[in-house]
C-alpha cells in the first residue's frame, strides 16, 4: 500500500514510481574470473537485515539509485545516486 | 413486544423524516439515523440469516464490527451486497435486502441446516473432503455453495467515481471520540499540522451515547463544540466517514474516506469512496475498545445486543431496544445502560451481574441478580426470555430484550499491522499494543485506559509529548472536568460461563459456537492458528472483531493456560473491508490500459486498417480492401504488392533513443555485442544487446547522425526495457563514460517504404540524391523534404528484403508526410500495409523477432556468430557468452521449415521430431518459433530452433502438435526463403 524511498534527487517519493532491479553488486572486471562472473550474475544473497539494491526513479528523475533498506523492518538506511559510486568500490 | 423510537431524545432530526425500504417494505426513519437505528425504529429485529445454519439474526452493536446485521444496499451496477446496516447512513429512497435467505427471511428453507448441524461443526471442511472424492463435487460442494453464504456482487458495471490521494500532516489522530479530539484540540491549538480521521458520520464516538457532562457541558455537545473549534483551525484537518484501514511501512497510512456513499444519488463529478494515503510524522491511536460478547446458549437470538450498543440507540438515536429489557454483564458498564433505560422510561427487569458485588451502587428499579449469569435464551425469531443460572439453579425471566456486557478488548489492530505481536496484560486483561512502537501511540480505551476523564486527560497528555517532540511549543493543557464519569472497573473477563444450554455463539459471522472450539481443542487443533483455521472462527468479513478475543480465552481456558500463551493469530490490513473501486481509484478501463496510438493512426485509419492491440499500442495489422473476405487475401494482395510495386508501413512504434555525447560511440560499443566505435558517420548497423548472461536482450539498428550523436531504434515491446538498462549502464556500471540518452518514440514518425519502386517514389519528397550511389544500403542521414519545407531522418534499411527505406519525421507531421508518399506513389502502386505483412515478408527473409529471441538464444544459434566481436575488450554479456554449453553444437539453432505437402500446415509453437521418432520429451528436437502462409512459395513457412538445424538443411522431419493432433512432414531448410543472395537490396 504504501512505502517512501528518499531519493536524493526527488525527496520522499512513492515506491510505486520505482523499478527494483536487485542486489547492488560491483559489475567484475572485464577480465574477471569465470567464477567472479557467475557470482555476480547469478547468486545472491537473501539476509534478513540491511541490503543494498539498485532501484530505478523510473516515473521520477530517471537515475539508478543505491538503496539501503533492511528486508526485515523495511527501513530504508540511505539512498544515493549509483553514479557516485566510491563507496561502492570501497566495499568491492 | 419489540424496539420503538421513544417519544424524544437523540441526536436524530425529528424534523426529517427520510423514506427507505427494507426487503421491499416501506419504512421510515429520521435524518441522524444509521440503518440499524432505522430498523429498530420500525421494530425490524430479525434482519438477516446466519452464513451456516440461518439463524435468524439481529444487530448486535452499533458500530464497525457487526456481525449479524449484513445487508445489501442499492440496486444494479451500485449494488453492494455485505453492507454493515450498522455503518450506513439512511438516505431518502435507500434500498436495502436482507441476506442469505430463501424464499424470504422470515421463512427460510436454509434454516433445515440447523438440524444438520451435528455435521457441520468444526472441521467439517476438512473431514468432509475425506470422504468419497465423487460425492463431494456431485454433492457435498453444491450443497455448501448454496447454503452457505452472504451477499451477491452485481454483474454490472460500478456507475461511479473512485480516487486516490495523498495526505501529509505532523500528527495523525485516529479516532474522533474522546481521546482523539482531546489529543487534536491540543496539537492543534499548538500549531502542529494535525489530520483526525473517524469512520463515523460525528465526531465524539462515545462521547454521542455518554451522559456524562463534560465542564457543564453535555457530552455530544462537547464533541460538537470540540469538532467546530478544529474545523475552524487552518492546520487542521477533519476528516469524518474515513476509516484508518493499515499501517505501513514509513508511517504512512491507508485510510478510505466514504465521500459519498450515504447520499442516493452520488454527483458523479465527485468521487463516491477517496483512498488516502496518509503520511505522518507521528500518529496516536485513539481507536478506543471492543464491547466483548457474552458466550451463552442463543446469545445470537435478535434482541441480544451489546451492552454499549444498546446505550448507542438509546441515547443517540432515541431507539428503545424494547419495553422489558435485561442486562447481562461482569463489570460496572451494565449499571450506567439500566439508568439510562429507566430514565428513558424502559423497564429494566433484571441485571445479571456475575460479580458479587458492583464497584457502582444502583437505585433503579430493576432486580439485581448477583454471582450469576444468563446461560440460555427462549424465544422463537426473537427473544422471549432468559434463563438465569444462580447456585446451581437455573430460573427463567421474561424479558424481551437483553444487553451484554463482556468487557473491552483495546482495539489495537492497526499498532500490530508492521509485524508487532499483542501482548497480554494480566493486570487490564486484555491484549494490550506493541511496546515502543515508533512514530506510533496509542492513547485512551485502546491502551485500557478506562473512564472518560482519564481518556481526555491521556489524550491531551500523549498529544503534548508528541507536540514536543516535534520541536513545538504547546501551550499548558486544561483537563476538562467530568461529571457522571462512569469510569472505574473494567471487570475480570468472563470466558466460559456454566450451565450453558443450546448454541453459544464464539464468531457469529462465521457461526462458531462454543462446542467448535472445544472440539478443535479436543482434535489437537488448539494452536490459535489452527484452531482458527480448523474452526473459521475469526475467518469472516468482520475478521473476528468481536469473537477473536472470546476464542482466544476459551482456547486458553481448555489448555488450562493464560490467554498469552495462547496468543493472537496476525492482524493484517484491512481493518474492515475495502472496496475494489477505492483500490482501484481511477485506474479503470482506458485509465487502467491507455491506448497508444501512432502518430500515422489516423492516417491508417483513412486507408481502413485494421488495428490489433500489442501493449499497449494500436497497429495497424492490415488494409482490407472491397472485395476480400479474409484477412489472409487482403495480407497476401499486400506482400505481392510490396515485391512487386512499393508499400508503406507505420513503423512509428519501434523504440527510437537519442544517443549523445563524447563517448557514446564507446558506451554503443560497451552496450551492444558487435562492434560501434567505427562506425562511419552517416552510416547505419544492425546491433545486438546482449543480458549479462549473454543471452540476446534485444537487436535494432542504430545509426551515427555525427559523431558523437546516434539514432537507436529498439523493437517495439521492449523500448522501455532498452531505455532503463541503458540507463543503468550509465549510470550505475560506467558513470566516467560522458554520454546522455533521450528517449525520443514519441518525438518522430516513421515509416517504412519498401519495395522495387521506393526510391522513384522517396524521391519525388527528399530534397538530395537518393540513388544507389549517393545513398547507398545502410545509409543513414538527415534529409530536406518538400524543397526545404521540412526535415527527417533517412535510413536505408530493411526488414523486408526489398530496396527500402526508413523515414522519419516530427511526429505531428506524420500524417501529412505519409500523405504526400502515398500521393507520389500513387501511379507507381504504393499501398499501405500491417504489421501481418511485415511478419511474412520478414520470415520469407529469416529475420528474427522476439519470437526467436525468447531470452534462450545467444548470437551463433540465430546464425549471428560471426558479429560478436571478438576484439573488444569488453561488452554486456562478453564474459558469460564464452561458457561452452553456451557453444556446444546441438543447441537448438535457427533454421526454415516447410510441410512437404503445400497444402498442409502447421502452427507456430509446434515441436519439430525426427522421422520415425515417437513423440517423446528426449526426442524433442525443437520448436517452431515463426510461421506464415508465403504466397511467394506457396506454402506455409516456418522459422524454427531446432538442434543443429544449420547442419541439417534437407531432412525430412515431423511437425508435431499435441495439443491439437497435428502431424505435419516437412523438411528442415535454409531460413532465407525468398531472395537468399540479396540481391534485391543493393538495387
Ligand atoms: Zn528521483
Amino acid at each position: 500500500m504504501a512505502s517512501l524511498v528518499p531519493c536524493p534527487n526527488c525527496g520522499r517519493r512513492p515506491k510505486e514510481e520505482f523499478t527494483i532491479k536487485g542486489a547492488a553488486l560491483s559489475r567484475p572486471a572485464a577480465g574477471a574470473d569465470a567464477a567472479d562472473w557467475f557470482d555476480y550474475v547469478y547468486l545472491r544473497d537473501n539476509p534478513r537485515g540491511a541490503y543494498e539494491e539498485y532501484w530505478h526513479h523510473t516515473s521520477g528523475c530517471r537515475r539508478w539509485l543505491v538503496v539501503s533498506r533492511d528486508t526485515q523492518t523495511h527501513e530504508v538506511a540511505a539512498c544515493r545516486d549509483a553514479a557516485d559510486g566510491s563507496r561502492l568500490e570501497e566495499r568491492a | 413486544m419489540t424496539s420503538y423510537r421513544l417519544p424524544k431524545g437523540g441526536l436524530i432530526d425529528r424534523q426529517a423524516p427520510l423514506s427507505f425500504t427494507f426487503d421491499g417494505t416501506p419504512l421510515q426513519g429520521l435524518a441522524g439515523d444509521s440503518l440499524a437505528s432505522a430498523l429498530l425504529a420500525n421494530g425490524q429485529l430479525l434482519v438477516g440469516r446466519s452464513f451456516k445454519y440461518h439463524r435468524p439474526r439481529g444487530i448486535l452493536t452499533a458500530g464497525a464490527a457487526e456481525p449479524n446485521a449484513l445487508v445489501t444496499i442499492g440496486r444494479g451496477g451500485r449494488t453492494e451486497p455485505n453492507t454493515r446496516a450498522t455503518m450506513q447512513e439512511l438516505y431518502e429512497g435507500l434500498e436495502a435486502q436482507s441476506q442469505n435467505r430463501w424464499p424470504s427471511l422470515n421463512f427460510d428453507v436454509g434454516a433445515l441446516n440447523g438440524l444438520l448441524s451435528p455435521f457441520l461443526g468444526a472441521g467439517f471442511y476438512y473431514k468432509t473432503f475425506m470422504w468419497p472424492a465423487p460425492l463431494w463435487e456431485k454433492l457435498y460442494e453444491p450443497f455448501i455453495r448454496r447454503a452457505a453464504g452472504l451477499g451477491k456482487a452485481s454483474y454490472e458495471a460500478d456507475p461511479d467515481a473512485y480516487e486516490k490521494s495523498w495526505a501529509h500532516c505532523d500528527l495523525l489522530v485516529i479516532g474522533a471520540g474522546p481521546t482523539g479530539l482531546a489529543a487534536a484540540l491540543t496539537a492543534g491549538r499548538a500549531g502542529a499540522r494535525v489530520i483526525l480521521v473517524d469512520e463515523g458520520s460525528l465526531p465524539g464516538g462515545s462521547l454521542l451515547f455518554d451522559t456524562a457532562t463534560i465542564d457543564g457541558k453535555a457530552a455530544a455537545d462537547f464533541a460538537r463544540d470540540a469538532s467546530g473549534e478544529l474545523q475552524s483551525m487552518p492546520n487542521l484537518r477533519v476528516m469524518m466517514r474515513t476509516t484508518a484501514f493499515g499501517w505501513y511501512d514509513g508511517n504512512v497510512f491507508g485510510a478510505v474516506e466514504r465521500v459519498q456513499k450515504h447520499v442516493r444519488d452520488p454527483v458523479n463529478h465527485v468521487p463516491v469512496e477517496r483512498l488516502w494515503r496518509i503520511v505522518a510524522r507521528q500518529a496516536l491511536l485513539a481507536t478506543g475498545a471492543e464491547e466483548r460478547p457474552l458466550v451463552f446458549g442463543g446469545n445470537d437470538r435478535p434482541g441480544v445486543m451489546m451492552a454499549s450498543a444498546m446505550r448507542a440507540y438509546l441515547n443517540r438515536y432515541g431507539v428503545a431496544p424494547g419495553k422489558a429489557t435485561a442486562i447481562f454483564t461482569m463489570n460496572d458498564s451494565g449499571y450506567a445502560l439500566a439508568r439510562d433505560l429507566e430514565a428513558a422510561g424502559v423497564d429494566v427487569v433484571a441485571i445479571v451481574d456475575s460479580r458479587p458485588s458492583a464497584g457502582v451502587e444502583y437505585h433503579g428499579k430493576a432486580r439485581l441478580v448477583r454471582e450469576a449469569v444468563v446461560c440460555g435464551t427462549k424465544g422463537r425469531k426473537t427473544i422471549s426470555a432468559i434463563e438465569v443460572y444462580r447456585d446451581g439453579r437455573k430460573e427463567t425471566i421474561a424479558i424481551d430484550a437483553l444487553a451484554m456486557a463482556g468487557g473491552g478488548s483495546p482495539i489495537i489492530h492497526l499498532a500490530c499491522h508492521r509485524g508487532g505481536k499483542p501482548v497480554w496484560s494480566p493486570e487490564k486483561a486484555a491484549f494490550l499494543a506493541p511496546e515502543g512502537l515508533k512514530d506510533l501511540a496509542v492513547a485512551g480505551a485502546v491502551a485500557a485506559t478506562t473512564g472518560l476523564a482519564a481518556c481526555l486527560g491521556e489524550g491531551a497528555a500523549k498529544a503534548q509529548a508528541i507536540v514536543k517532540d516535534l520541536g513545538l511549543s504547546c501551550p499548558p493543557v486544561a483537563i476538562p472536568n467530568v461529571d457522571g464519569d462512569e469510569g472505574a472497573d473494567p471487570g475480570r473477563p468472563l470466558w466460559s460461563i456454566p450451565g450453558v444450554k443450546g448454541k453459544a455463539f464464539v464468531d457469529f459471522q462465521n457461526d462458531v459456537n462454543l462446542k467448535d472450539i472445544g472440539l478443535a481443542v479436543r482434535e489437537g487443533y488448539s494452536h490459535v492458528e489452527l484452531a482458527k483455521r480448523y474452526t473459521t472462527s475469526g475467518m469472516a468479513t468482520d475478521q473476528g472483531k468481536l469473537s477473536n478475543v472470546n476464542a482466544i480465552g476459551l482456547i486458553a481456558k481448555a489448555r488450562g493456560v493464560s490467554p498469552a500463551e495462547v496468543g493472537t493469530t496476525t492482524f493484517r490490513p484491512f481493518y474492515t473491508p475495502v472496496s475494489f473501486g477505492a483500490l482501484t481509484g481511477a485506474h479503470t478501463g482506458h485509465h487502467f490500459q491507455p491506448v497508444r496510438k501512432s502518430p500515422l493512426h489516423d492516417w491508417a485509419k483513412k486507408h481502413g486498417a485494421v488495428f490489433v492491440e500489442t501493449g499497449l499500442w494500436y497497429r495497424s495489422s492490415w488494409f482490407p480492401r472491397t472485395g476480400e473476405r479474409t484477412w489472409r487475401e487482403s495480407v497476401e494482395r499486400e506482400v505481392l504488392n510490396v515485391r512487386k510495386n512499393a508499400g508503406l508501413c507505420d513503423v512509428s512504434m519501434l523504440g527510437k533513443i537519442e544517443i549523445s555525447g563524447r563517448d557514446a560511440a564507446e558506451f554503443l560499443n560497451r552496450v551492444y555485442c558487435n562492434a560501434f566505435l567505427k562506425l562511419p558517420v552517416g552510416r547505419a548497423r544492425y546491433g545486438l544487446m546482449l543480458r549479462e548472461d549473454g543471452m540476446i536482450y534485444d537487436d535494432g539498428t542504430t545509426s551515427r547522425l555525427e559523431e558523437n550523436r546516434f539514432f537507436m531504434t529498439t523493437t517495439t515491446a521492449y523500448a522501455a526495457g532498452v531505455m532503463n538498462h541503458l540507463e543503468f549502464c550509465a549510470q550505475a556500471l560506467w558513470p566516467d563514460l560522458e554520454v546522455r540518452l533521450a528517449s525520443i518514440t514519441d518525438q518522430w514518425a516513421q515509416m517504412a517504404i519498401a519495395g522495387p519502386k521506393a526510391r522513384t517514389i522517396l524521391q519525388k519528397v527528399v530534397d538530395e540524391d537518393i540513388s544507389d550511389a549517393a545513398f547507398p544500403f545502410l545509409a543513414a542521414k538527415e534529409v530536406s523534404l518538400f524543397g526545404g519545407a521540412l526535415h527527417g531522418c533517412l535510413f536505408r534499411i530493411s526488414f523486408s528484403g526489398e530496396l527500402a527505406y526508413e523515414l522519419a519525421v516530427p511526429a505531428g507531421y506524420g500524417e501529412s508526410v505519409a500523405d504526400a508518399l502515398m500521393e507520389a506513389g500513387k501511379d507507381h502502386g504504393i499501398m499501405p500495409y500491417g504489421v501481418e505483412t511485415l511478419s511474412v515478408l520478414r520470415i520469407e527473409k529469416g529475420h528474427v523477432t522476439h519470437n526467436e529471441i525468447n531470452g534462450t538464444v545467444v548470437p551463433a544459434d540465430l546464425g549471428f556468430g560471426k558479429m560478436v566481436s571478438a576484439t573488444k575488450p569488453d561488452f554486456i554479456g562478453k564474459a558469460m557468452l564464452q561458457r561452452e554449453g553456451l557453444a556446444a553444437p546441438d543447441r537448438p539453432q535457427l533454421v526454415g521449415v516447410v510441410p512437404f505437402n503445400p497444402e498442409q500446415s502447421f502452427r507456430t509453437g509446434s515441436h519439430i521430431l525426427a522421422k520415425g521418432a515417437a513423440a517423446t520429451l528426449e526426442n524433442d528436437q525443437g520448436y517452431v518459433t515463426s510461421s506464415a502462409y508465403s504466397p511467394h512459395i506457396g506454402s506455409t513457412i516456418a522459422l524454427a530452433l531446432v538442434k543443429n538445424g544449420p547442419d541439417r538443411h534437407g531432412e525430412e522431419v515431423v511437425v508435431w502438435n499435441g495439443l491439437y493432433g497435428e502431424s505435419t512432414p516437412a523438411r528442415l531448410c535454409n531460413p532465407v526463403f525468398f531472395d537468399p543472395q540479396n540481391e534485391r537490396l543493393h538495387v
